[in-house]
Formats: structure tokens, sequence, C-alpha cells
């Protein structure tokens, strides 16, 4: 634990919020945290508390001050934290695994080649390292259902873009400082276009709105352009599966 | 037979609000709903009925609207220049749309965001809890001209013509600003630059949120651009990679990396969303305990709006031309709150 003395943190977040932080960088542990936290704040299910959720390496709550005021709220987050090592706890359980067909390059995904040169690796170095490395949805966020996925190889250590890619469509695949993001929706970004799925992360019209959860983890597997198209056709899953990660 | 809100002509931007989506923070989707929450209440008031309800949000101007059916409307948020049949109706306040009349709003004289309220609220089927168009998230879409909407039943459809004093919101002011996880990563003398100040709204802003300009040097953290992406709350003033300060709003995304010094507070939000580009707006730090107590007042007072209704009170001329629907639509004076209230 010596080496999270700083950490965690509890800050109020807004008028409504706590944020509890478990650390200030991206570590696998502190993210197991964070989700594990959260876990047990929904199980508490403490009066007031109006909705929980996570980022990479914190758990956050809303609740609301006229029915349970700052002091004490911030006393039993206090009593939590301390009751156990959070970054020894499990991940959480339910955890699938995808095979995601992800077409690598081409005019779908346009700065592949510009990614593995930052990365110092040939076209084909780059597209095995990705598409052999099993990463984890370490959170959802920014827009619907959107993972942030890692961690890659250290060479894949490399700075987002100065200026913004205008657009990049939904079902993107963009790489940058050891992450992967998939875009649930049409955007502007500064990480890289490097693949492209025709995976929907959010179906609003679903039971199931949002297809992938923390914990789970992905292998974006090659495909052609043309295999995507045809698997794009009618299917949500853009040709995915999934099955029980144990 | 379904009653309906016929648009005949939607303006830019026209969509359909309410509260928005509390719960799905954690999926990603922030909670959008209408970017003037006063506007809501304060309809809902007016009209006598939950703040739930769906609404039409106008961006800058209105649109033409026709009922099927005589139907109460209620008019709030950015002040716009409203006519029903022709004769300018007073806004802030609620009004008989009689079937077939045509409701036209144009533009607004201050601010950004018009609402049109009915009773009973827009009834089309809700997506994930609520009607409201998230834009961002590709739940639902703006609204064109020539679409039918269907209205829910109006309990209470005898009970119009009230007037509401608007909370002055419209043209900038100062706006209380509460301390949050990452405001030690400025200076205090940079926190106390930002609060001291004065801001224009820039013209880059939407739904997500809205861009601050100023004539001092922009403001930097020392923690630079190497923040870890962070959950981000509505309020929260974000300063980007070129030192001006970005207010977060209801449609914002759920997580960000650049440095926050602050959060606005919710009950001072309207007055970020409805400053129009160059009106001029003040942050001021105020503690938590500040923070909390204005919302508790804020809170109570919105609960308690309904207790400022007063009676519209009509020049003779208007009062001439709302006899002359009234016959048309058949509804007797006897109907009318303004005879019964005096």
């Amino acid at each position: 634990m010596a080496a999270f003395s700083d950490w965690p943190r509890i800050c109020p977040l807004g008028v409504d919020g706590f944020l509890i932080s478990f650390d200030n960088r991206l570590s696998e542990s502190a993210n197991r945290a964070a989700l594990a936290f959260r876990d047990a704040l929904d199980r508490a299910g403490w009066p007031g508390v109006e909705e929980t959720s996570t980022s990479l390496a914190s758990a956050y709550l809303r609740f609301d001050p006229q029915a349970q005021n700052h002091a004490a709220l911030q006393a039993k987050l206090e009593s939590l934290l301390s009751s156990r090592d959070w970054y020894a706890e499990n991940l959480p359980g339910g955890r699938r695994l995808w095979h995601i067909p992800t077409v690598y390059g081409t005019d779908l995904a346009p700065q592949l080649e510009e990614a593995a040169i930052a990365a110092g690796l040939t076209v084909d170095q780059a597209v095995t390292s990705i598409s052999q490395t099993r990463v984890r949805v370490q959170t959802i966020g920014f827009a619907p259902g959107q993972p942030y996925l890692g961690q890659l190889p250290p060479c894949w250590d490399i700075p987002r873009q100065t200026k913004l890619t205008d657009k990049v469509p939904a079902g993107a695949l963009v790489v940058a400082i050891r992450q992967l993001v998939l875009f649930s929706v049409t955007t502007p970004t500064g990480w890289r276009h490097i693949g492209q799925t025709a995976f929907r992360l959010f179906r609003p019209e679903a039971d199931m709105p949002f297809a992938l959860r923390p914990g789970d983890e992905v292998l974006f597997t090659p495909t052609t352009p043309e295999r995507l198209a045809m698997m794009k056709a009618g299917d949500p899953d853009g040709g995915a599966t999934s099955g029980p990660l144990s | 037979m379904t009653r309906a809100l016929i648009v005949h002509r939607a303006s830019p931007g026209l969509t359909l609000q309410d509260a928005g989506r509390p719960g799905y923070l954690g999926f990603g989707l922030s909670r959008g709903g209408a970017a003037d929450r006063l506007a809501l209440t304060e309809g809902a008031a007016l009209l006598g009925q939950a703040d739930t309800h769906a609404t039409l949000e106008m961006v800058g101007t209105g649109g033409e609207f026709e009922t099927t059916g005589d139907m109460r409307v209620a008019l709030t948020g950015a002040p716009m220049r409203a006519t029903i049949d022709g004769a300018r109706v007073t806004w802030n306040a609620s009004h008989l749309l009689p079937a077939g009349v045509r409701l036209s709003i144009g533009a607004a004289q201050s601010g950004n965001y018009g609402y049109l309220h009915v009773g009973g609220g827009i009834n089309t089927p809700d997506v994930l809890g609520a009607r409201s168009a998230h834009l961002a998230a590709g739940i639902g879409a703006p609204l064109q001209s020539g679409v039918r909407l269907p209205v829910g039943d109006d309990p209470i459809a005898k009970n119009f013509g009230f007037l509401l004093d608007a909370d002055p919101r419209f043209d900038g002011g100062t706006v209380r600003v509460v301390p949050g996880p990452q405001t030690d990563l400025f200076d205090a003398a940079e926190v106390s630059r930002f609060a001291t100040i004065a801001f224009r709204r820039d013209t880059r802003g939407n739904r997500m949120g809205v861009r601050m300009i100023c004539d001092d040097p922009g403001f930097f953290s020392e923690a630079g651009l190497s923040v870890l992406s962070e959950i981000i709350v509505p309020g929260d003033i974000q300063i980007t990679g070129d030192g001006t300060p970005f207010v977060l709003l209801g449609e914002c995304q759920t997580t960000g990396g650049y440095p926050r010094i602050g959060s606005v507070l919710p009950c001072d939000l309207p007055r970020i969303a409805q400053a129009r580009p160059g009106t001029g707006l003040r942050f001021r730090m105020v503690t938590l305990a500040e923070a909390v107590e204005a919302e508790r007042r804020e809170a109570t007072r919105r609960k308690t709006l309904r207790n400022h209704l007063r009676p519209l009170i009509r020049d003779p001329h208007d009062i001439h031309d709302l006899l002359s629907y009234q016959l048309i639509s058949g509804v007797t004076a006897g109907d009318d709150p303004e005879s019964e209230g005096t």
C-alpha cells in the first residue's frame, strides 16, 4: 500500500457529488479498485444516493444534499474505503470475452500507417500487435456505451495528435497512450483512426442498450472490407461474438 | 381521438425536451434534457401540472403551430415574439390555443432557449425513460416542419390565463462556482484572477456547453494537459488546451481530460445557457456550504412557484381579439379564469 500513500482521496464534485479517486494515473489495480468500490456503493444502497459511476481510476456518487448532508456521507465513504484493500479486489463478475471483426487500415481507417510509424512498427507488426492483444474495458464513458480499452504494449505509448480529426465514424477503433477507444457516435478526435468495425455500442431501441460492460475483454480480429460490409447488413453486432470469461 | 400539436414550420434546432435521463452516467450517457431547467418548472407552474412533461425547446426563434383540439399552452424561457391568430400574446404566461388557430412564435428578444408547453404534455413514446432528444447521443432528432405530435390528456383544460414573473437570466451576469477535485491544480492566484475578470460568451456553444472568452491571458494549470480522464458533471468549467474556459451543459460528454477549475451551481446554469454570444458573464467562487444552501433555497422557491401566478391582465385591444376567437372555438366567457379570480 505504500505506493498509494496519497490515495485514495475523497473530494466533493459539484454541489451534489463525491469523487473517490484511487490514483492520478491509470494502473490496473486502481482501475479494479474503482470498479469494486462502485459495486460496493451500489450494494450499500445508502439513502439519498441517486447515481454512481466510474472513470478510469475513480468512482463517483451523486446524491441529494437535502436528504443526506455532505459530512455524514463523507464519513460513510471514509468508513467503507478503510474497510478493505480496494486495490486487491477482484474484477466484476459476469465478464465476457468479445471477438469484434475489424478492418485495419484501408480507406476505412486511414491512420494505421501513421500510428505504426509513431509506435516504431511496420504496418504488419502493428496489426499483429493490436489484434493479438486481449484488451480490457477499463471504463465506459464520454459517449453512450463507449469503451476505453487497455492496456497495449509499451510501444503504443504514443501521444494524441495536436490537431483534431474532424470526424471519425461510429465503430471507429482509435489509438493513443497505450489505450484503444471504440467510438459509439460520429465524433471529432485527437486519437488516430487505425481500424473500423460494424459493432453498435449504443442501441437506444434495444432491451440492452449498452453492449459492453467494464471488465469485459476484447480481441479486435482482422477482417476485410468486403466481409465487414456483409456482416454489417442487419446485424447490430457487426459479426462480433461473445462468451463468458472465467 | 388523440389530440395533436401540428408543427407547420419548425425553426432549426427545435427539439422535444424534458428533465432528461438521469441514471445512465456509468454507461456514458449524460442526462441531457432542457437547456434551461428553470423554464421547465415555470411552464409546469403556469399549467398547474408536473414538471416531467415533454415540451418544445426553441433555439433563437420558434415556428408556427396549430392544434387539433382546444389546448392550453404556456410560453417560457427566452422571451420571443408570439401571436395567436395574429394577436400578440404575453410571454411567461399560459393561454388557450383554440383548435385550428395558428400560434406563431418569432425571434427571441433576449436569451437563446424558449419553450412551448402544452397542457397534458407532448406524449411521444419514451426512449430510456424520457422523451427528450439527446442530439450528441443520437437519441431523437430536431423536429421537422409538418410533424404532428401526440398530446396527453389534460384534466384541467379550463385553467389558463396566468402570468409568472420570469426569473431574470437572459442577459448574463454573475454565476456562482464551487471548487472541485481539480481546482487545486491551479495556483490560488489563477483561481482568484478567474473569479475577478469579465468574460464574454463566445460564438462557439450549444446544448453540450459554451466557450467563454476574455481580454486577459488564458488560464493554465500545473498539470497541463496530462490529466487523467475523469467524470464530468454539467456545470463543470473545463480549461481547454488554449487556456479558455468551457462551461459544460446538460448534453455534455460524461468524462473529460481537461483540468476543471470548478463547477457552476445548477441553479445558476440557466444564466449560462441563455447567454447569447458577446453577453458578459462573471464567475464568483463560493464555498460548498454556501452552494448547498443556495440550491436548497432555489429548490424551495421552484416548488412554490405556483403561489406567484397572477391573472393575465389584458388591454382592451387584446380582449377584442381574444373574444373573437373564443366565439369561433365555442368557449364561453364563463370559462375564463380571469373573471373567476376577481
